[in-house]
């Protein structure tokens, strides 16, 4: 286990320096000086100049990726160009729109997924399995920003049970929040609830034909207690597996829900980054989520191989 | 050597269309293909030109899906916009093919060397980055853009289809046919060209249905949030991103570019699932 465990964190710390590489060499491409822009139009060369040697800007390129990465290894991201404050302030005060919005897709389409998975494989091949997979089939069609333009129309603009967008912060109370946090978290998470109900339902019906289930129904056990008892418990390792990378998803996916619904969340700061110019946000954010879906992969494989020790003894 | 070819091809299309969700797939899909076609040629209405008389239309028999705010016709639009995301998406899937495929056959032909470990590693490296942030990347560096947005698609599917190509080789490289034609002298790169590639082919058009149908939402999601098509070329998520700001005096305008998306999506992966049931003999024994 100690074997494996060491060899994955060598290829996920090697897979996060080239990635850091690929970000800083692919923003050091971009045309424009980010003194110049910070300064205006108007100021003079010298001021340019001066800023420049006390942004850093003047080392060398190495230089200046040494101390980036170092930085961030501190949690300092530098300071952003147009806002003018540490970069990772605004991050911070992002991630707590963007991680609960994540989170809470993730719940909700565990929570969906999960019983239509076990009743669509529980009654394969008859209407409630037909009419769980046609949905899901739309589930994973449906662009999501449009299902969430959709939700706005009905539930915020026609019902008025919600506001069509905006985030009162979690000062204004937990479940004031939450509330704005809703529709959001619901159409980020029709895709991935088909996709999961799809995984749940095709694992349960493999284990469903395993000869342990017909042994467990040959001692007398009746097709519920079988079901519960076996067939969903060891369904559940891939399922469990396709929960954790999805998480990684939704938070890339966030970015464009938090567009539709104007939530100030780490999406929101990486495209006005762009417009902007702010680069030093751009880079920071992107390096921020990579990492986050390196991370969660790495603990997902661990989980895995914890779980399964059959996985272990191949890796070595 | 066509004979032997076409006659097993002609049962498996037959067998095809018996199948209720490919031949669905099929028709939606040829249709938006179509409409992307037809739109080169001709369309209701030019859809450059703006009418603001005509502006914010419901349906009618003059504009089968209404006006937008600039009066421009949308049933045009959603012609020209499957064009847009049809090639978007189609050249993505080939670069991912046309780089993945040999990248994956490669791996696998040298299993466990160094060549295997880089082409591995560097796949692990792109997965890591979901399309979305190659897209904001290469935004960032050469401003936004549909040749962007392929680029940014094209790179995320070239790992997956590396990955497969690479999954599927491995397997087939303890079958005897290829040992028999590794003992007769043939090398790696030959091997891989001439034996693994034609065995592998069903699971790269599976693959590549899916992939397609990823890329369309991708391209809508980009073109959505502005990192797609530049107007004035009518995509279908910049469509979407205009219809928003008046959702409330013309909803019937987020509508129609929204069931374009579904419709092709839908369409795409029902013929993905036919064509997978299809080729897989263990499916299809168990549904005989």
């Amino acid at each position: 286990m100690l074997v494996y465990f060491l060899k994955r964190l060598t290829s996920v710390v090697l897979s996060l320096i080239m990635a850091s590489i690929v970000v800083f060499v692919a923003l050091e491409i971009v045309p424009g000086d980010p003194a110049a822009y910070m300064m205006g139009l108007n100021a003079d060369l010298s001021a340019i100049e001066a800023l420049r040697e006390q942004m850093g800007l003047n080392a060398s390129a190495i230089v200046r990726y040494m101390s980036w990465v170092a930085g961030m290894l501190h949690g300092d991201f530098g300071i952003s160009y147009t806002y003018k404050v540490p970069v990772s302030e605004l991050i911070a005060d992002r991630l707590w729109v963007s991680l609960p919005l994540a989170l809470f897709a993730l719940v909700l389409s565990t929570l969906i997924a999960f019983p239509a998975g076990i009743i669509a494989a529980a009654n394969r091949n008859k209407p409630a399995d037909f009419g769980i997979m046609g949905v899901t089939q739309l589930g994973i069609a449906i662009p999501n920003f449009w299902f969430a333009m959709l939700l706005v129309f009905f539930f915020a603009i026609t019902l008025r049970w919600f506001s069509a967008g905006g985030f009162p912060g979690w000062s204004a109370g937990f479940f004031i929040a939450m509330k704005s946090l809703l529709l959001p978290a619901v159409a980020l998470a029709l895709p991935q609830a088909s996709i999961l109900a799809r995984v749940m339902r095709s694992s349960l019906l493999d284990t469903l034909s395993e000869d342990y289930v017909r042994t467990a129904r040959a001692k007398g056990l009746t097709r519920q207690q079988t079901l519960w008892r076996h067939a969903v418990r060891n369904a559940l390792i891939p399922v469990v597996t396709i929960i954790g990378l999805q998480f990684s998803f939704l938070l890339a996916g966030a970015i464009i829900i938090e567009n539709v619904f104007y939530l100030p969340g780490l999406g929101r700061l990486v495209f006005q980054g762009i417009t902007q110019r702010d680069l030093i946000t751009v880079k920071s954010v992107v390096m921020l989520l990579v990492f986050a879906v390196i991370a969660i992969t790495f603990l997902v494989d661990l989980a895995y191989a914890v779980v399964d020790p059959r996985l272990r003894r191949q890796s070595r | 050597m066509s004979e032997i070819l076409t006659e097993p091809s002609e049962h498996i299309l037959r067998s095809a269309f018996r199948s209720k969700s490919f031949a669905i797939g099929f028709a939606l899909t040829i249709l938006f293909v179509a409409a992307a076609l037809i739109s080169f040629l001709w369309t209701p209405y030019d859809v450059t030109v703006m009418s603001i008389a005509d502006k914010l239309q419901t349906p009618s028999a003059t504009h089968f899906f209404g006006t937008d705010h600039f009066g421009r016709d949308i049933f045009s639009m959603i012609m020209v916009g499957a064009r847009t995301s049809i090639a978007v998406a189609i050249i993505a899937v080939g670069i991912g093919v046309v780089l993945g495929v040999p990248l994956g056959l490669a791996a696998a032909s040298r299993h466990g060397g160094l060549l295997d470990e880089v082409i591995m590693r560097g796949n692990d490296l792109i997965f890591a980055f979901p399309a979305l942030l190659i897209a904001i990347l290469i935004t960032a560096v050469f401003g936004p853009g549909a040749v962007n947005a392929i680029i940014a698609i094209g790179i995320f599917n070239i790992p997956v289809f590396a990955r497969l190509a690479r999954g599927a080789a491995l397997t087939l490289w303890t079958r005897d046919f290829i040992l028999a034609a590794r003992v007769s002298g043939k090398g790696v790169t030959r091997i891989s060209a001439e034996h693994i590639l034609p065995n592998i082919m069903n699971l790269l058009i599976v693959q590549g249905t899916i992939q397609f149908s990823l890329g369309i939402l991708a391209d809508a999601g980009l073109s959505y949030v502005g990192l797609g098509a530049q107007p004035p070329t009518p995509s279908w998520g910049r469509m979407l991103a205009e219809a928003q700001t008046m959702i409330s005096l013309a909803p019937h305008i987020a509508l129609f570019p929204g069931f374009a998306i579904l419709l092709t999506v839908l369409g795409l992966n029902l013929m993905g699932d036919g064509l997978r049931d299809l080729f897989d003999p263990k499916i299809r024994r168990g549904r005989g």
